[in-house]
């Protein structure tokens, strides 16, 4: 597969890393004033500034992500894949309870290779191979973990998991109540999901649409490989039931993690790039794209802030209200479908919570409600591209 | 021939402790005694790709007693859900199992409480014979915290975690893959244990049965399918849904075994062969020749599809409590005043536990959202009024 993002910049977060659960940095950094170059060319002044300094010093060299000190420079560099893998068998090293199952996982290594090697290591029956039948290997897991054991079930691709969508919503999501508390499903139910590079309508599908509504699971999304390890051992670690969104595009991304034993917190908020005219949020794939965008929008003039919301289910309706409070303009960039999306989702929610707080409506960019296309050219028009990004951005900060 | 005895008052429970015998000079054996019995199964086995266990069954005068006394309960609790169903105390689904009581109890009598079993939602008897009491299946049924999950499951969702019964699931066929992920933990953790998965003839053609046969088969667990077959999806006769409506044989490499699930010493000896064979030779298939009385579920009349005629013969000649009644009456292990006695024992029992459950409050408000989350995440979750029903989720 083609190293499409290597060595990106935005991958870096104001994480430091230590070995206890991390939280995330609240603070953002304050900038000096920013004057917004109009096409009309006017100048304005920018909205809650201080004093302004001279327009030369416009362009901000580090337009991606604040590069915080990380108190390790030794850490190594792994791609995202490798990062998931990690943590898997740290997670199998450290609890005899953690399994595998899934098509391909064992002697394959895994169609993404998340899992290569694990079989030789922990043996086929920690590491299942099963056969295609994603309802009933689903519903296997889950009853695996009512006993207490605690499986990750994979997808070879989200989309196969529509199969599984009993067992995900009514075993899965529900047992927990139902029985009145006696039964917990520590399951993790993870694979590549989104839009890869033309793989055809039935392969494309961005399943956190049609899972969002069941009571009972979590839902994240991982982007880096930093916070794809952390999440991935967190998610084993829960005792509820999660579901891991990884993404077809986002397996190659290389960057440098910690040495060091670290978890993330399931429920958090990732802050990429604090800013001060728009709150953009955004999750997986599209978190590169909005950074795309935000280069072009810091040399227009703009300060966007750009949070990766990760968690889907529940939203850090915290971290994101707190930026809303800031900004008093939200976008929401996402590649689910605009009928009964994540952003749907996210946009009902602060509306309903931060309602008093915004300036303008707030504006999701989706994807469009068709199937994908096979089409590269039509493809491209399907997601949200970063030249749309920066339309909104701008149609929003008038 | 009537002799005095001493029959000791038991308390509203689940079920009744043993009548304590009294010298009895003229009874050749007493309902306590644990002398072996062989009593031969009414039908021979049928088997496929493998041997059937032999029709001679080992039991002893005080399980037959315990059989006659637990399905005896069984039918009064399911026979009572019936008039509180129509009392409308119990609403939505109520699936009963009188009829098939010989399964539940034939099966508990085979195995430990370290086995799995896991059914579908005509599962109250099979709650009751894991151990759970009838005050935690009428309080559930009734919606009441007492419930066994705490009025929060209802009559499909009945769960006992510290007996090994895994439920209590509404949709057919869904428990099948559960079953086989119980045996799969089971395989993973070495026990020396297996899990009995119930389904029946309508879950028969369902596509995930098949698909996790193939994978207990594949893997060798321990893992026992048992098709309860009462010859009626719901509405639609089996012939009418199935090509081979000969269960036992659908595994076609794993082998089966039909039973006549009426009769409580057949299932027994099947269950026990089936542990056995499912512990060195990985899963078997049970079918349990069985009938319900009542309809599919108490919003179905039952009598649409099948005549009363046949309800009435197949109680007639194939009940499953009277036949142990016959036995025991033949063995002389008890008197005809004994088992009516203890009839209106099990009566008085059914009715104190649905009174104690009347009385149990119904679940707090603040109780819709606990347990939607193990660990308190802090998420705020809302009502369908947004602006007042909110919580913290606990």
């Amino acid at each position: 597969m083609a190293t499409l993002f290597h060595g990106v910049g935005a991958a870096l977060t104001p994480f430091s890393a230590s070995n206890k659960l991390l939280l995330p940095s609240p603070k953002s950094e304050s900038r000096g004033a920013i004057f917004l170059h109009r096409s009309d060319a006017r100048v304005n002044h920018a909205f809650n500034l201080k004093p302004a300094t001279p327009n030369q010093d416009l362009f901000i060299p580090n337009a991606v992500a604040t590069k915080r000190e990380t108190s390790t420079k030794s850490g190594h560099e792994l791609l995202l894949f490798e990062a998931l893998r990690e943590g898997l068998e740290e997670e199998m090293e450290r609890d005899p309870r953690v399994c595998v199952m899934g098509e391909d996982v064992g002697h394959y290594g895994g169609s993404y290779k998340v899992t290569k090697g694990l079989a030789e290591k922990y043996g086929d029956l920690r590491v299942l191979d099963t056969p295609i039948a994603e309802n009933s290997f689903t519903g296997m897991g889950i009853g695996a973990a009512m006993t207490g054991l605690r499986p990750i079930v994979e997808g070879m691709n989200m989309g196969f998991l529509l199969l599984a969508f009993n067992q995900i919503s009514n075993n899965c999501g529900m047992l927990h109540y139902t029985s009145g508390g006696q039964f917990t499903i520590p399951i993790v139910i993870r694979g590549p999901g989104g839009v890869g590079r033309q793989l055809g309508a039935e392969h494309s599908q961005r399943l956190e649409s049609y899972f969002q509504s069941i009571p009972g699971i979590q839902m994240v999304a991982c982007s880096t490989p930093y916070n794809a390890k952390g999440l991935m051992k967190a998610a084993i670690r829960s005792e509820n039931p999660v579901i891991l969104f990884e993404h077809v595009l986002l397996y190659n991304l290389k960057e440098r993690i910690p040495d060091e034993e670290y978890v993330l917190s399931l429920e958090e908020a990732e802050m990429v790039r604090p800013g001060e005219h728009v709150t953009i949020l955004t999750y997986s794939r599209m978190r590169y794209h909005v950074m795309q965008a935000a280069k072009t929008l810091v040399n227009k003039g703009y300060d966007p802030e750009v949070i990766d919301i990760r968690s889907l289910k529940p939203f850090d309706l915290y971290t994101i209200g707190c930026s809303v409070k800031k900004t008093h303009r939200v976008l929401i960039v996402e590649e689910c479908m605009r009928t009964g999306g994540i952003g749907a989702s996210l946009t009902a929610a602060i509306t309903e919570n931060f309602h008093d707080y915004l300036d303008a409506p707030i504006v999701c960019l989706s994807s469009q409600d068709v199937p994908t296309p096979y089409a590269g050219t039509l493809e491209e028009w399907t997601v949200v591209q970063p030249a749309q990004i920066v339309t909104a951005v701008e149609q929003l900060c008038q | 021939m009537p002799l005095s005895r001493i029959a000791s008052q038991s308390h509203a429970s689940n079920l009744l402790k043993p009548l304590s015998t009294a010298l009895s000079l003229r009874r050749s054996i007493s309902s306590d005694s644990t002398t072996p019995l062989t009593i031969e199964t009414s039908l021979p086995f049928t088997s496929h790709k493998c041997d059937a266990p032999p029709r001679a069954v080992d039991t002893s005068a005080s399980e037959l007693f315990s059989f006659f006394r637990d399905m005896a309960t069984m039918r009064r609790m399911e026979i009572s859900a019936d008039s509180l169903y129509k009392a409308k105390l119990i609403r939505g689904f109520c699936h009963l199992y009188d009829g098939q009581e010989a399964v539940a109890v034939g099966m508990e009598a085979a195995i430990t409480k370290k086995d799995a079993i896991i059914t579908a939602y005509r599962d109250h008897c099979t709650f009751v014979g894991r151990g759970g009491t009838l005050l935690e299946v009428f309080g559930e049924l009734m919606g009441r915290t007492c419930g066994g999950s705490k009025g929060k499951g209802g009559s499909m969702h009945l769960y006992r975690k510290q007996d090994s019964f895994y439920g209590g699931h509404g949709i057919v066929g869904a428990q099948i893959p559960l079953g086989c992920g119980l045996a799969f933990a089971q395989r993973y953790s070495k026990e020396e244990n297996v899990t009995f998965t119930m389904y029946g003839d309508g879950a028969a053609n369902q596509g995930q049965l098949f698909e996790a046969l193939n994978m207990a088969a594949l893997w060798d667990l321990p893992a026992i399918l048992v098709c309860e077959n009462n010859h009626y999806g719901m509405g639609t006769a089996e012939w009418r849904a199935s090509k081979s409506p000969a269960y036992y044989k659908r595994g076609d490499y794993v082998p089966g075994l039909k039973v006549d699930g009426m009769d409580v010493l057949a299932v027994k000896q099947a269950c026990k062969f089936a542990k056995e064979h499912a512990l060195k030779n990985g899963p078997l298939i049970l079918e349990m020749d069985t009938y319900r009385y009542h309809g599919h579920s108490m919003s179905d009349p039952g009598s649409t599809y099948r005549t009363r005629d046949e309800i009435s013969g197949v109680r007639q000649e194939r009940d499953p409590i009277e036949r142990v009644r016959k036995l025991l009456l033949a063995h002389d292990i008890a008197s005809e005043k004994e088992l009516k006695d203890l009839e209106k024992q099990v009566r008085k029992d059914v009715d104190d536990a649905i009174a104690k459950a009347k009385e149990s409050p119904m679940p707090d408000p603040s109780e819709l959202f606990t347990h939607v989350y193990v660990k308190g995440l802090g998420a705020e979750s809302f009502g369908a009024d947004r602006k007042e029903v909110r919580a913290t989720l606990p």
